[in-house]
Order: structure tokens, then C-alpha cells, then sequence
């Protein structure tokens, strides 16, 4: 594998994130029809939706190399596998944010206990830094990587177990105030919103490969500085 | 078949065995559930029953902490892990055998903590209750058997099984207040067994790559 292709690759998707995410939120702002019953707030839709979808994204991909590095036991994949798992973290942190302010633009709170993807992200948020934990706490080598495969493979698992938690929850935690699907999406809204997933996602991939390759880069450093002394 | 279920059972009764003659684990986790079932008690402010079930909980998913921060720690200390990584039987064994000892004694922590719960707040303890505690029970040691292996691998162990643990167990949680203060137990029971299967498959097939490298 040569050394340029990654960071050709890596360029690319850098500038395919930029693109889609400028014409994105360009089309979200200046296209796409203002939703009559929230008005301009409801323009955040167009970056926090896609951005949750992101960090799902990421979170499967880091438990899918966590599975493939129990399967094939390739030590790359403990770097892939880790890479993701940071990424969906870093974009579940902004899903916080972006949910938290449409919160208080919607409803004049900044955290809603009804709000079920928030919920959900709050826990996923918390498991995930427990991985970081865990990863920190365990000295390099095979047995962190197979403890933080492990770990990011329970963590797909409780993203579907948990949210029917929250369902669940709610009947007696307490009603549910706010519902988001009064209006269907229009075509218009519909496009510019894959526009903008189209661009985190973009950007995601760009930030993998960017990282992963920084990483990679830091390793063999490390090996010729170990190999000098 | 038959000869993993005999080397369960030989490691099971091992954990049991050190425990009656140690008496390390359990005295404390039943001092420690009552001690935190007292000061709950004065945490509240009224006998509000609702609010009391729900700390049971906590007290519960607590108390299992502290029993599974203790479940490996004669293994790490003795070097034992190794030995039983190395001896001809299958991983799993190790999980399940562990599982059973740590839910054998939960379920006896329990046996005193609901009649104490009872006794404490006037709302009392339903079958529904008794039924959620043990499902919860079964997923709490499934998952927290697993992740107390991995957290005595790392450097700070008893800081980490609690950090790797919460975000797990807070499906059980949510299920078992459910099923203690809601009028229809039925959805919360059956969310609770499904939890248990879910995670013990998951952790059964997972515990060998948590202890070889």
C-alpha cells in the first residue's frame, strides 16, 4: 500500500464534504420552503438530523472492524475500529448540541426528557466515553485490542436495546409533550436534506481518513524511533 | 455437553466454596444495601412509594457493583486467570460459572434487601417486583460478569467497571422500575427478558476474546 493514496483519498473527501455541505446548507437556508409551524428553527433539522445519522454510521462501522478484528485477528482494525468509534463520538457530542439548541429554539429548554434521540444520545455519549476509559486504562498490545472490540460491539447492541428503553420510559417517566411529526417533509426539503447527509457523511469519512492515516504515520514513527535507539 | 456443564459447575462451586469460607463478598454487600436503603429513607422527604421503588433500583444495580468488583479479583491477585484460560475447557465456562456464583449472591443479598425494603417504605414489594428483581438480576450479572473481566485488565479497575457499567445497565434500570410502578408489569418483564437474552448471547460468545489475546 503506497503512502500517497490514503492522503489522495483522505484530499478528496475533504473537499467532497465541503462542496456537499456548502451547497447543503446552502439549499437548507435559501431553498427549501420554511416549515410554517417552527419557522427559521426548524433550519437546524437540515444539520442535526444528518449529523445523528453520522455518528450511527460511524458507531456501526467501528463495531463492524471491532468484528472483523475478532474474526480475522488483523491488527489494523483495532485502529480503524477505534478511529470510528472517536469520530461517531465527536458527531454524537455535536448531535447533543444541535438537539440541545433546537430544544431551546422549539420549546425554551435546553434538554428535554421527551426528546427520545437526545435521550438515546446522552447514553450513547456515556458509553462511549467509558470506552475511551477502558482503552486508556489498558496498555497497548492484542488484549486492548480485543477489550475495546468487545466493548464497541456492545455498543450497536444497546443502541436498539436502549431506545426501546426510552420508549418504554416514557410511559412512565412523562408524557410526551412535543411530537416532531405534525408536517411531512416536501420534495424540496427532502433534497436538501440528503445534500446535507450526503455531506457529513462526506465529512466523516474525510476526518476517518484523515485521523487513521495520522495514526498510522505516528506508529511507524514510533517503530523507526524504536529501531534507531 | 454434559462436560461443559461439569466444568460450570466445578468453577461455580469454587467461587462458592471461597466465599463460605472467606465470607469476604457477601456480608458486605448485605451491610451495604441496607446501610443505602436507610439513608434513601431519609433521602426522601415523604414515604412517596413511587419514588421509593425506583430507588430500589438504584440500590439494586449498586449493590451488584459492588459484588462484581469483587468477582475476579482473586483471579487477578493469584495469577488464577491464566491457569483457567489455559485448562482444557471451553472460555465460556469461566463466564457462566462466574455468572451463576455472582447471581447466587445477589439473589441472597436480595432475599434481605425486599423483605427490608418492605419493612422500610409503606408502598411494599408485589410479585411484579420480585419477578422484574430476578429477570434484572440475570442481565445484570450476564453483562457484569463480562465487563468486570475486562475491568480488572486495566490499570484502574474498581474506577472502571462502574464507568463501563451504568450506560449498560440502564435498560435494566428503565425496565425494572417500569414493571415495579407501572399497573401493567407484563411489557416491562418481557422487555427484561429480552435484555437477558440479547446480552448473554452476546457476552457468552464474546467473554473468550475479554480474557485471551
Amino acid at each position: 500500500m503506497s503512502t500517497s493514496s490514503p492522503n489522495s483519498r483522505g484530499l478528496t473527501l475533504s473537499l467532497a464534504a465541503v462542496c456537499l455541505l456548502g451547497g447543503g446548507v446552502a439549499l437548507a437556508l435559501l431553498w427549501a420552503p420554511e416549515d410554517l409551524d417552527q419557522g427559521i428553527s426548524q433550519r437546524i433539522f437540515y444539520i442535526h438530523v444528518p449529523i445523528a445519522l453520522t455518528a450511527y454510521a460511524c458507531f456501526g462501522w467501528g463495531a463492524w472492524k471491532a468484528l472483523r478484528l475478532l474474526w480475522t485477528r488483523q491488527e489494523r482494525y483495532d485502529l480503524e475500529s477505534y478511529t470510528a468509534v472517536h469520530q461517531g463520538t465527536i458527531f454524537g457530542l455535536l448531535t447533543l448540541v444541535t438537539g440541545s439548541i433546537w430544544a431551546r429554539a422549539s420549546w425554551g429548554v435546553w434538554w428535554s426528557w421527551g426528546e427520545r434521540q437526545l435521550v438515546l444520545f446522552l447514553i450513547l455519549f456515556l458509553f462511549y466515553s467509558a470506552y475511551f476509559m477502558l482503552r486508556f486504562s489498558v496498555d497497548e498490545g492484542p488484549a486492548r485490542a480485543n477489550l475495546s472490540a468487545v466493548y464497541a460491539l456492545f455498543g450497536v447492541v444497546l443502541i436498539p436495546v436502549s431506545f426501546l428503553a426510552i420508549r418504554l420510559a416514557e410511559n412512565f417517566i412523562h408524557p410526551v409533550v412535543f411530537t416532531r411529526d405534525g408536517p411531512q417533509m416536501s420534495g424540496e426539503m427532502f433534497a436538501a436534506f440528503l445534500v446535507c447527509l450526503a455531506g457529513t457523511l462526506a465529512l466523516a469519512a474525510a476526518l476517518y481518513t484523515n485521523e487513521l492515516t495520522g495514526k498510522r504515520l505516528d506508529g511507524r514513527l514510533r517503530e523507526l524511533r524504536e529501531l534507531l535507539q | 455437553m454434559t462436560r461443559y456443564l461439569a466444568d460450570t459447575a466445578a468453577l461455580a462451586r469454587k467461587d462458592l466454596l471461597l466465599e463460605l469460607r472467606g465470607r469476604e463478598t457477601l456480608p458486605a454487600m448485605v451491610l451495604f444495601v441496607v446501610s443505602m436503603l436507610v439513608a434513601f429513607r431519609f433521602a426522601l422527604t415523604d414515604d412517596g412509594s413511587d419514588a421509593a421503588r425506583g430507588l430500589l433500583w438504584v440500590a439494586i444495580v449498586f449493590t451488584a457493583l459492588l459484588g462484581l468488583g469483587r468477582a475476579f479479583v482473586a483471579e487477578r491477585e493469584q495469577g488464577l486467570l491464566d491457569g483457567l484460560v489455559l485448562a482444557p475447557c471451553d472460555r465460556s465456562a469461566i463466564w457462566l460459572a462466574k455468572l451463576l456464583a455472582t447471581l447466587a449472591f445477589l439473589v441472597l443479598v436480595e432475599l434481605i434487601a425486599l423483605p427490608a425494603f418492605a419493612l422500610f417504605f409503606s408502598g411494599g414489594v408485589d410479585v411484579g417486583t420480585v419477578l422484574a428483581v430476578g429477570l434484572a438480576d440475570v442481565g445484570i450479572c450476564a453483562v457484569g460478569t463480562l465487563l468486570a473481566a475486562m475491568a480488572v485488565a486495566g490499570r484502574a479497575r474498581e474506577l472502571l467497571l462502574p464507568l463501563l457499567f451504568l450506560p449498560l445497565a440502564l435498560p435494566i434500570v428503565v425496565g425494572g422500575v417500569g414493571a415495579t410502578v407501572a399497573e401493567d408489569a407484563g411489557r416491562y418483564l418481557g422487555f427484561l427478558g429480552l435484555y437477558d437474552l440479547i446480552f448473554a448471547i452476546l457476552a457468552w460468545a464474546t467473554f473468550e476474546y475479554v480474557v485471551t489475546e
